[in-house]
């Protein structure tokens, strides 16, 4: 451990004797008899499927769990009864003491970046742990320089407002605040799922490089293997809670893990490296469908913003466009992948295609064949004539729900249009959301919602299908249904228009790659027919693209 | 929207002040004019504020565009007040129920007078005070729990999150289909839908920032501060001035015979 870390850090063991944990309210255990002991210092993975308790363990570590009555109700004494309390059994030990005795003994970081930010300057966003767990005010201020210093943001100045921070960034200065604390044990949650390519690995340097530091123990989740691999010492495989089978179910080293669990995890939809999900190819395109290659919709010149007009006293100002001089075009049977790097304006451009932002300059105009009749502008078309013409599917599929139950959720569009409900249980059926249709649809898993929200837009039939980031933190099962799916779709003729950083995802699909540059170069995009053919497609986790200078 | 509460380079010298020491002199003037419906101490107020301006970094485009709700509604509430008085004296105006007469006019002018003298603080303190200080000052100096200050200054970071929140449920609600155009009945239906997937996203966010927090160690009964809110010579001179622009409303007003005290009135 260097010197000038004043011993501050202690890397942490965790023990964990027959751990379980029981949410409140819920009638099974997300943890069950866990066994688990991790020396200090040491770097663990934290596999396994949805529903494995990955988080309750990591939370409980946090000490962010609350309180469970110290269990008594396992199976046998007709448990249900006391199931409104958290219920925790055995016992999850830091260092030999419990996660909730000692805080800033362990630091967390989740997946969100927004909600990982506390304050609004850079500075005391950083400095908050420390100022919690009365650290006195000189050594704040020495550990917040370290801890910036460490994660590569001491270039900015300390009233730096956070909120000007990219998601890699934001979940860089979450690193800094955990480090301020000078924690035993470092517990990431997912800590790239919300972020593009480079963001992933902008993140990931940063945990090697404080860990290198600091010797603190590390507990990481993530489906993405490949990200973690080199830096991990050790893989941990939990299995869903049950009262027979222990919550362990493999556990050794990346390589040895890897090899053994291989097609388990493929099974668990774990993104393994050097794999690949096989997806449904592309036939030759315009053999399946006579009407591929038609004009449907067109952008010209299109200046794009999601601020609204700004009111200044009376006066209204419009605001300053993203992007500007965009031109494309969407075609029947054919996609197009949206790219370029973060704020550049590929949502914001999407968005506006879709009919949903009203354009700052320029137009977007729908050809006869799509607009039916409802006029050329699909900004001024009526919602219900809207989703049967163009879809949108966003990246969070909480934001489109609109009704309580998975089978009204999918009968809401083509009740609203009068007519093709017939499609629905299709749908259904396509995309494996039988089972489930008495479900509300926000206790649904990541990749549930996401299947769910791709069918309720489909499910009013729409020409263009328009989606944002759509693989973004999907596992790869998901992964797979979708791109074989959107697959089917383009051949049918209906047209995909993504905004992806996913190169593999756009190499499925194919068509044209459409890149914005960044924003304030004031370039147009150019697209380039061609650059998403097979063999360019690195995996969900590529290098960040470069803009076209 | 997300950054409408801050400084923005603001280098002005009422922005080294003690948040707490602007409060209190704030406090003193609105005091003051919420004792009086005069046009005597409103104007002497109100001069006194225009003159404080550039130590606080306002313009009047500024002033504008963050108070003119403010303004219009003291505007509104003195022209109402002119024609709906009882009249007294020369009545200048006339039409149908509508009068308008000296006294009525005097009284209205007032109303706006003292309208814009205590919204003008406001907006004054606004634009000098960093709400992050603010919040260093409550706690340290003000003595006011900590958990429930940095509580709601971390909220208040998500209410400019939530601003975005609401534009993106929008869209994506009508790309489901749901028109937020139409009658006001459908408008209705549309925005409480929208206020609910906003509702469960505002308490999703909520909770994962409350987890967060408490994963920083949050909660304790003690905690240090890695910046000291302090008292400095210039917040003397804040609270002096303060003092001074109160005391001149009232004693200019009582010189003129216009201070009325509110309550005191009876007629």
């Amino acid at each position: 451990m260097p010197a000038h870390y004043d011993g501050g850090v202690r890397p942490a063991a965790v023990t964990a004797r027959g751990w379980g944990w029981r949410h409140a309210g819920r009638s099974r255990p997300a943890v069950n008899a866990l066994d688990l002991d991790i020396r200090p210092g040491e770097r663990v993975l934290l596999l396994g499927p949805s529903g494995a308790g990955k988080s309750t363990l990591l939370h409980a570590l946090a000490g962010v769990l609350g309180d469970g009555t110290s269990g008594n109700s396992a199976a046998g004494d007709g448990g249900l009864a006391d199931s409104d309390d958290a219920d925790e059994t055995g016992s999850l030990l830091i260092a030999g003491e419990p996660p909730r005795a000692r805080r800033g003994r362990a630091g967390l970081m989740q997946q969100d970046p927004e909600t990982q930010v506390v304050l609004s300057r850079l500075g005391d966003d950083v400095a908050f742990g420390a100022e919690n767990l009365s650290v006195p005010r000189d050594e704040i201020w020495t550990r917040v320089h370290e801890a910036l210093d460490d994660v590569g943001l001491a270039h900015l100045p300390l009233d730096h407002a956070t909120s000007a921070l990219s998601g890699g960034q934001k979940q860089r200065l979450a690193l800094a605040g955990i480090l301020a604390m000078r924690p035993g044990l470092i517990l990431l949650d997912e800590p790239t799922a919300n972020l593009d390519p480079a963001g992933v690995l902008e993140v990931r340097d940063a945990v090697g490089r404080c860990l290198d530091k600091t010797g603190a123990t590390l507990v990481v989740v993530e489906h993405r293997v490949a990200v973690w691999k080199d830096l991990v010492d050790r893989i941990v495989v939990l299995q869903p809670g049950s009262g027979t089978q222990p919550a362990v179910l493999i556990d050794g080293t990346p390589d040895q893990v890897l090899e053994q669990a291989r097609e388990m995890l493929i099974a668990a939809g774990v993104w393994v490296p050097g794999y690949v999900p096989a997806a449904r190819q592309r036939t030759l395109a315009g053999t399946s469908a006579e009407v591929t290659g038609q004009l449907l919709l067109a952008a010209e010149g299109l200046a794009v913003s999601r601020e609204r007009p700004r009111r200044r006293g009376f006066r209204s100002v419009p605001p300053v466009p993203v992007q500007r001089d965009i031109t494309a075009q969407v075609r029947a049977g054919e996609a197009l992948t949206i790219t370029g790097p973060n704020g550049a304006g590929k949502s914001t451009f999407a968005l506006t295609l879709a009919g949903l932002i009203p354009p700052v300059d320029g137009k977007v105009s729908a050809t006869v064949e799509l607009s039916r009749g409802a006029g050329i502008d699909p900004y001024k078309w009526r919602a219900e004539q809207l989703i049967a013409r163009i879809g949108t599917v966003f990246q969070e599929p909480e934001h489109q729900f609109v009704t309580g139950r998975v089978l009204d959720e999918l009968q809401f569009g083509p009740r609203h249009m009068g007519h093709g409900e017939e499609r629905v249980d299709e749908l259904l059926e396509r995309l494996r959301l039988t089972g489930l249709v008495d479900a509300n649809p926000y206790t649904l898993s990541g990749g549930e919602k996401r299947r769910l929200s791709v069918a309720t837009v489909l499910a009013a039939h729409p020409q263009v299908l328009i989606l944002d980031e759509p693989t973004f933190g999907q596992d790869a099962n998901t992964w797979a249904e979708l791109a074989s799916f959107l697959s089917e779709l383009l051949d049918a003729g209906t047209a995909v228009v993504s905004v992806t950083h996913d190169q593999e995802f756009t190499h499925v699909l194919g068509g044209t790659e459409f890149r914005l540059a960044p924003r304030g170069l004031g370039q147009p995009g150019t697209a380039q027919p061609g650059t998403a053919q097979p063999g360019t497609g690195g995996h969900a986790l590529g290098a960040p693209e470069q803009a076209p200078t | 929207m997300r950054d409408a509460l801050s400084l923005s380079g603001n280098q002005a010298l009422l922005t080294r002040a003690n948040p707490l020491a602007k409060f209190a002199a704030v406090f003193l003037i609105t005091l003051v004019l919420a004792l009086s419906i005069d046009w005597m101490s409103a104007s002497v107020a109100l001069a006194c504020e225009l003159l404080l301006f550039p130590l606080a970094g306002l313009t009047f485009t500024l002033l504008w565009q963050r108070g003119w709700p403010l303004i219009v509604a003291a505007a509104v509430g003195g022209w109402s007040t002119s024609i709906l008085s009882p009249d007294s004296g020369k009545v200048l105006l006339d039409v149908g129920i509508w009068s308008m007469s000296e006294g009525s006019l005097q009284l209205g002018l007032g109303f706006l007078l003292r309208g814009l003298a205590i919204a003008l603080p406001a907006v004054l303190l606004m634009s000098c005070t960093d709400p992050t200080d603010l919040a260093d000052s409550l706690a340290q100096k003000g003595r006011l729990p900590h958990r429930f200050v940095l509580g709601t200054l971390a909220a208040m970071r998500l209410v400019g999150l939530m601003a975005e929140e609401w534009q993106t449920i929008g869209m994506a609600r009508r790309a489901r289909g749901v028109g937020s155009r139409g009658n006001p009945w459908q408008r209705l239906r549309a925005t409480l839908g929208q206020s609910f997937g906003l509702l469960v996203q505002a308490i999703r966010r909520a909770t994962r920032l409350a987890v967060t927090m408490e994963a920083r160690g949050f909660g304790g009964a003690t905690r240090t501060w890695a910046r000291e809110s302090t008292y400095s010579r210039l917040d003397i001179w804040v609270l002096l001035g303060g003092a001074v622009i109160a005391a001149g409303a009232v004693v200019a007003a009582v010189w003129a015979g216009t201070w009325n005290m509110v309550w005191l009135e009876g007629s």
